[in-house]
């Protein structure tokens, strides 16, 4: 029999998280600080409005793009948070979640042997997805001591005549690092002298604890070279309704909007009313959450300060991304006997790039009860770890 | 950063004050004198425990009564509401706008202590026109939680 499969997909690397959580959720009992997802449920309102939608019997596909009025929502939005203006008609598209947009818009936008940069440690889809869109994919290593932000010269040093599209994701996860106006403005100016284009994954938007989230397609120039990618999932909790959008030129959008015509036809009826409404009276929801978060955020930075455990300060997304090149071992090692000692999952740095070693994802989309038990486990094995390694 | 204190212990009042503290950024001798001044200003009044009665082997009535009363010359609704409140039984007492006046939540042993304070006590007031008495059967949602809860999801990997 032939060979069923194709090469490029079978050469796909899978998710780094994977391995460690076929391990986890055959240990009933640990305590997991590894899933990037709001611990919060949909907003009751959101939900009611999703139920309503079905009762009306609203179970029809919309128009490809999505529906009118959550376009209309859309722009809204983005001019009440960013100030720039879309066209709801032929700008913004409502995707299955943020992974579809990114998806769709590498293919719509490279040509075999274009170059994509990728600045890690980032979330695991990018560099699959550019892989599969026949892109090259050309890692940049952020580093600690920048706070994992993207500098213009780490940029700069990446780029070749090949490169076309830099894809940006702040607030980041795994870091939790944010990109301040002032940063992006040093990268815009690389992006335009050497004519790229943007994919900028702000899904994190909301999370953005010192200061609002600025895009980079606010800056002079950049609107026209950046598709814009954000969703519903981790703002209003809505992870399981699967819906985000992606906004850009007009060029580029009729592309993609044909490609999510073919692909998925529209996105699911009842997840666009729901989030019809949570972006008509989400706010106070968004606010509130953002609120605990940054309580539990604050909670693990002092906790790490108390174990004597580095870690920089991250002011965005849920996450943090502590340190532990003292031990000596490798982030896997560290996460696997943390796992089996002490029951408590985080993912090891590696999953999200080479560069992530020596580092830990814990995220704080959890109860401030369990990140206390956690924690002090944690504690625990630290100091057992420092007794080891004095010996 | 008071109505951050206030959210935080009116959910948990029993919430660590050091970890409250660093949760909301700021030192725990400033949180501690954030709380006395409100306690001074009667801004917080009081501690409680919400219980689930129903799960303990003591027998317990709640009832909501409605009461339609006529307001007395100079003191309005306030005397005729004193007089209800004072009873130790009598868990709040709210002046309402609509059909009737007041609104009295109770709670007795049993049905016959509530029906004896409302045909002895309560009726029996002179300014008291009608009272319509209401058994709660059974309680979801108190103070904001849900009383049966319950969470399921699904391991996923992102």
């Amino acid at each position: 029999m032939r060979n069923p499969l194709s090469d490029k997909i079978v050469d796909v690397k899978p998710s780094g998280i994977r391995k460690f959580f076929d391990i986890v959720s055959e240990m009933p009992d640990a305590i997991s600080l590894g899933v990037g997802e709001p611990d919060f449920d949909t907003p009751w309102h959101i939900r009611d409005e999703g139920i309503y939608s079905l009762e009306k019997g609203k179970t029809f596909y919309t128009s490809n793009a999505g529906l009118k009025e959550l376009r209309c929502e859309i722009s809204n939005y983005i001019m009440r948070k960013q100030g720039i203006k879309y066209d709801p008609i032929n700008e913004i598209l409502v995707t299955v979640g943020g992974s579809e947009a990114i998806d769709i818009a590498l293919r719509c936008m490279v040509n075999p042997g274009d170059e994509v940069i990728i600045p890690q440690p980032c979330y695991v889809s990018y560099e699959p997805c550019a892989v599969m869109a026949d892109a090259v994919p050309v890692i940049i290593n952020l580093k600690h001591e920048n706070e994992f932000r993207l500098t213009a010269e780490e940029l700069e040093a990446a780029i070749t005549d090949k490169t076309k599209i830099l894809i940006l994701a702040f607030p980041n996860n795994p870091t939790g690092a944010i990109m301040e106006k002032k940063d992006l403005e040093a990268i815009a100016e690389v992006v335009l002298k050497h004519d790229l284009y943007v994919i900028s994954d702000e899904i994190y938007s909301e999370l953005s604890y010192n200061e609002a989230h600025v895009s980079i397609a606010t800056l002079p120039g950049m609107k026209e070279r950046t598709i814009m990618i954000n969703g519903f999932s981790k703002a209003y909790a809505m992870t399981g309704w699967r819906l985000g959008y992606a906004c850009g030129p007009e060029l580029i959008m009729k592309q993609m909007t044909k490609l999510h015509q073919f692909a998925i036809m529209c996105a699911p009826t009842t997840s666009q009313y729901a989030a019809v409404e949570a972006l008509k009276h989400g706010d106070g929801d968004v606010a509130e959450m953002r609120e605990a978060y940054n309580q539990r955020r604050r909670f693990l930075m002092y906790q790490f300060r108390e174990m004597g455990l580095e870690c920089f300060e991250p002011y965005g997304a849920f996450y943090v991304f502590p340190c532990i090149k003292e031990f000596g071992m490798t982030s896997e090692d560290f996460a696997m006997r943390f796992l089996e000692e002490e029951k408590v999952a985080v993912v090891p740095g590696t999953a999200f790039g080479d560069c992530g070693e020596g580092f830990l994802r814990i995220s704080y989309a959890y109860s401030i009860d369990d990140l206390k038990v956690a924690l002090g486990r944690m504690k625990r094995f630290i100091a057992r770890l420092r007794e080891e390694n004095s010996k | 950063m008071r109505e951050q204190i206030l959210k935080m212990i009116e959910k948990n009042s029993r919430i660590d004050l050091k970890e409250l503290a660093i949760m909301l950024g700021m030192s725990e001798v400033d949180l501690m004198n954030e709380i006395s001044r409100m306690e001074e200003e009667k801004i917080i009044c009081g501690y409680h425990t919400l219980i689930d009665w129903e799960k303990t082997s003591v027998e317990k009535v709640s009832a909501l009564i409605e009461v339609r009363v006529t307001p007395q010359r100079g003191q309005g609704f306030d005397h005729i509401a004193e007089r209800i409140y004072n009873y130790p039984e009598v868990n709040a007492v709210y002046l309402l706008s609509g059909a009737y006046d007041i609104l009295i939540t109770l709670e007795g042993k049993s049905l016959k202590e509530v029906s004896s304070f409302v045909s002895d006590k309560l009726s029996t007031l002179d300014s008291v026109l009608s009272t319509a008495t209401h058994f709660i059967l059974k309680k979801y949602k108190d103070h904001g939680t849900i009383m049966a809860n319950n969470d399921e999801r699904l391991k996923m990997t992102p």
